[in-house]
């Protein structure tokens, strides 16, 4: 094997991998987690928070404002603290209300927000006070085997 | 050139050689001689700083290998040519690159000077003809000498030879063994050869030092050799199976160890 | 030291004892390859042969395998999302298990027996023929000329590898989802893309491979120039590469997953 051989094949072999490299930074996954720089912090309060996660998107009108970054339970009152992280880009009334929701049946949960009509706008720290909970996800597999049973219950809804 | 002195060394508890002390003078081919496992080779190790001497001294050119560190160790090789027993040649590499290998890597010699020096390395063992074969394509005795044309390509000062006789045709013998001796006149240098093969390193060496369990037993040139009267040297000029060195390794009595006393 | 409790101890203890001496051997030879490094990278063409015998030569078992590993998985999930309602979800699955656990550790282990066993044997025959030796006497360093090329290589191969392997895996996973299971192509990818993380699961993985890379290598280099200089030495050391690196793998990736996907 001549050199110049071995350089055109090691060439286009870590050609490839930077390829590859790039299809899964660009066509398979997505930058979506913010710098902590140019992110404010806000906390809400919700008495059941179903399956969401640390990470879990926020999101406004559909399109993803920021991350959930941590969830801890208030010892006082027994509700679920949940810590948000929103893009700097977006700012949102203090009398927003945030709703946990589901993407699609028994998709990932994620916050959702709806802004209010406050002139006064969320700083860094502050806490969202109008939140409405999780749908709790026994209601929803009951809801699931419900429809199903009605369509004439096959061998899968009833294990 | 090269000298020990008092020079021990063992493998953990298992001592190779004892209390060995020699010299090579330039200009000398010298031979050293014993039978197999009496240390010979462990010797060739000690002068390349491959191995380091549990007690003494091993002088190359004057400076003692022992306490050098492995920069020194490096610098110290370049004065050294070894010749492997089986020739040690670089098997990804061709005939020709073998040679190259050691101006390439140390030399920092143009590629047309790596050309000519090849070239004139190859012909003086008489393989200019196979520079493009590779290693597996040559026989051993054509191997031996490629890996020999590798030893000398920088004219080194001390060559080194691991059993260079083993295992060749009585042609390749004296050709090999011319070329020891005409290298070594032509190098100027010290050349030490480990073998054990009797009659061809007695007509092309200055000196021959007797190696047994890695003690010196005797020496002397080769003349004093053929007529001395020690019986190991005998022993091993003659090839006689029992002598001081005994066939039998030590073991329980024979009769004993095939029930055959009866109590 | 004769009693039967001590000699039971004794056979408990001794291999303890001999892991921990090849451990510190290793360790220490690691130390000789890294100072040897600069010189293995300033004549890159010696690692760029060295890449060409790892990556090179194992391109093709990794993207056969991860073609087929990503279409087992479209498969197999398939089968199971679709009682869920929820085979649009496909495409996450398969990149996902790919990117974060499969593509880093089926290519290590393709690796480790496709190039890593090669390295051992090399330097183990190197070692067996006295080449290395000869090196030596020759005032050239084998760490540095055969040892730290083929560690270098090995570690530059291994993440491309992984990434290879991956990408061919979701290929795979879009061939049998979206070609054969009729799955909706826009839907494979757009949900693909907003499950799957850039830096948590892409640059994880890659940290992985990465790790796995510097591992195997460095086992492989090792038992060669460890090995023996026999036949049976050599062999024996390269079954040691292939064994200790799948198991050295398999538990890193254990302790690197417990620190990056902690889901907390």
């Amino acid at each position: 094997m001549k050199r110049t051989m071995i350089d055109f094949w090691v060439g286009l072999f870590i050609a490839l991998g930077i390829v590859a490299l790039l299809f899964l930074a660009l066509k398979v996954s997505s930058q979506s987690s913010l710098p902590a720089s140019s992110s404010y912090t806000v906390t809400a309060n919700f008495e059941n928070i179903g399956g969401l996660k640390v990470r879990a998107p926020v999101k406004s009108a559909g399109v993803v404002v920021g991350r959930v970054a941590g969830i801890s339970l208030d010892p006082q009152r027994y509700v679920a603290s949940v810590t948000m992280k929103l893009d700097d880009r977006y700012r949102f009334s203090r009398d927003t209300s945030a709703e946990i929701l589901t993407s699609g049946l028994l998709g990932e949960q994620y916050i959702g927000l709806e802004p209010g009509a406050d002139d006064k706008m969320l700083k860094d720290g502050d806490r969202i006070t109008i939140t409405s909970s999780a749908i709790v996800l026994e209601q929803l597999i009951s809801r699931f085997l419900f429809s199903k049973a009605e369509e004439g219950g096959t061998a899968h809804t009833e294990k | 050139m090269v000298v020990f002195d008092d020079v021990s060394f063992a493998y953990g508890e298992q001592p190779v050689l004892r209390d060995l002390s020699l010299r090579i003078d330039r200009g000398q081919v010298v031979a050293i001689m014993g039978g197999s496992g009496s240390g010979k080779t462990t010797l060739l190790k000690l002068i390349g700083g491959q191995l380091r001497a549990g007690s003494g001294r091993v002088l190359v050119d004057g400076d003692d290998v022992t306490v050098m560190n492995e920069a020194q160790l490096y610098g110290m090789r370049r004065k050294l040519g070894m010749l492997f027993q089986f020739g040690a040649l670089f098997t990804d590499l061709s005939v020709y690159d073998n040679v190259a290998f050691p101006l390439r890597e140390r030399g920092r010699l143009p590629e047309s000077v790596v050309r000519d020096l090849v070239l004139m390395k190859l012909q003086a063992v008489g393989l200019r003809g196979a520079a493009q074969l590779m290693p597996a394509e040559l026989s051993g005795g054509m191997a031996r000498r490629v890996a020999l044309a590798r030893a000398i390509a920088l004219d080194p000062a001390i060559m080194l030879y691991d059993e260079p006789f083993t295992g060749l045709d009585p042609i390749s013998l004296g050709v090999t063994g011319q070329l020891i001796r005409e290298l070594n006149d032509a190098l100027g240098g010290a050349s030490i050869v480990v073998t054990h093969d009797v009659a061809e390193s007695l007509a092309i060496v200055d000196y021959v030092y007797f190696l047994a369990d890695g003690a010196m037993v005797a020496q002397g040139t080769p003349d004093e050799v053929r007529n001395s009267t020690h019986p190991f040297v005998r022993q091993f000029i003659n090839g006689e199976p029992d002598g001081p060195v005994p066939f039998h390794r030590e073991a329980e009595p024979y009769a004993a160890a095939l029930n055959l006393e009866r109590p | 030291m004769t009693n039967p409790v001590s000699r039971a101890l004794q056979r408990l203890g001794a291999p303890v004892t001999n892991t921990l001496i090849k451990l510190g051997f290793a360790c220490r030879f690691l130390w000789s390859v890294l100072k040897a490094s600069p010189f293995a990278l300033h004549r890159f063409s010696l690692t760029m042969r060295e890449i060409w015998f790892a990556g090179v030569l194992s391109v093709l078992i990794i993207v056969v395998s991860g073609l087929f590993v990503g279409m087992v998985l479209a498969l197999q999930g398939y089968e199971t999302l679709v009682r869920f309602g929820a085979s649009s979800s496909l495409g996450v699955l398969v990149a996902l298990s790919l990117v974060r656990e499969l593509g880093p550790v089926i290519g290590a282990l393709l690796f480790a027996s496709r190039a890593g066993s090669a390295i051992t044997a090399e330097i183990g025959l190197m070692k067996a023929t006295e080449q290395l030796s000869a090196m030596e006497m020759m005032a050239v360093n084998p760490i540095a000329r055969v040892v730290a090329p083929k560690f270098w290589g090995g570690v530059i191969s291994m993440p491309l590898l992984a990434a290879l392997f991956s990408a061919m895996g979701i290929f795979g996973g879009y061939l049998v989802g979206v070609q054969l299971l009729g799955l909706d192509a826009g839907s494979f990818w757009s949900q693909m893309q907003s499950a799957v993380d850039f830096r948590l699961d892409v640059i994880n993985g890659v940290i992985k491979s990465v790790c796995f890379g510097i591992a195997v290598s460095l086992i492989a280099v090792f038992e060669g120039y460890d090995a023996p200089p026999t036949a049976e030495g050599v062999s024996g050391a390269t079954t040691r590469t292939v064994v200790t690196s799948a198991l050295v793998i398999l538990g890193l990736d254990v302790l690197l997953t417990a620190f990056m996907f902690r889901g907390i």
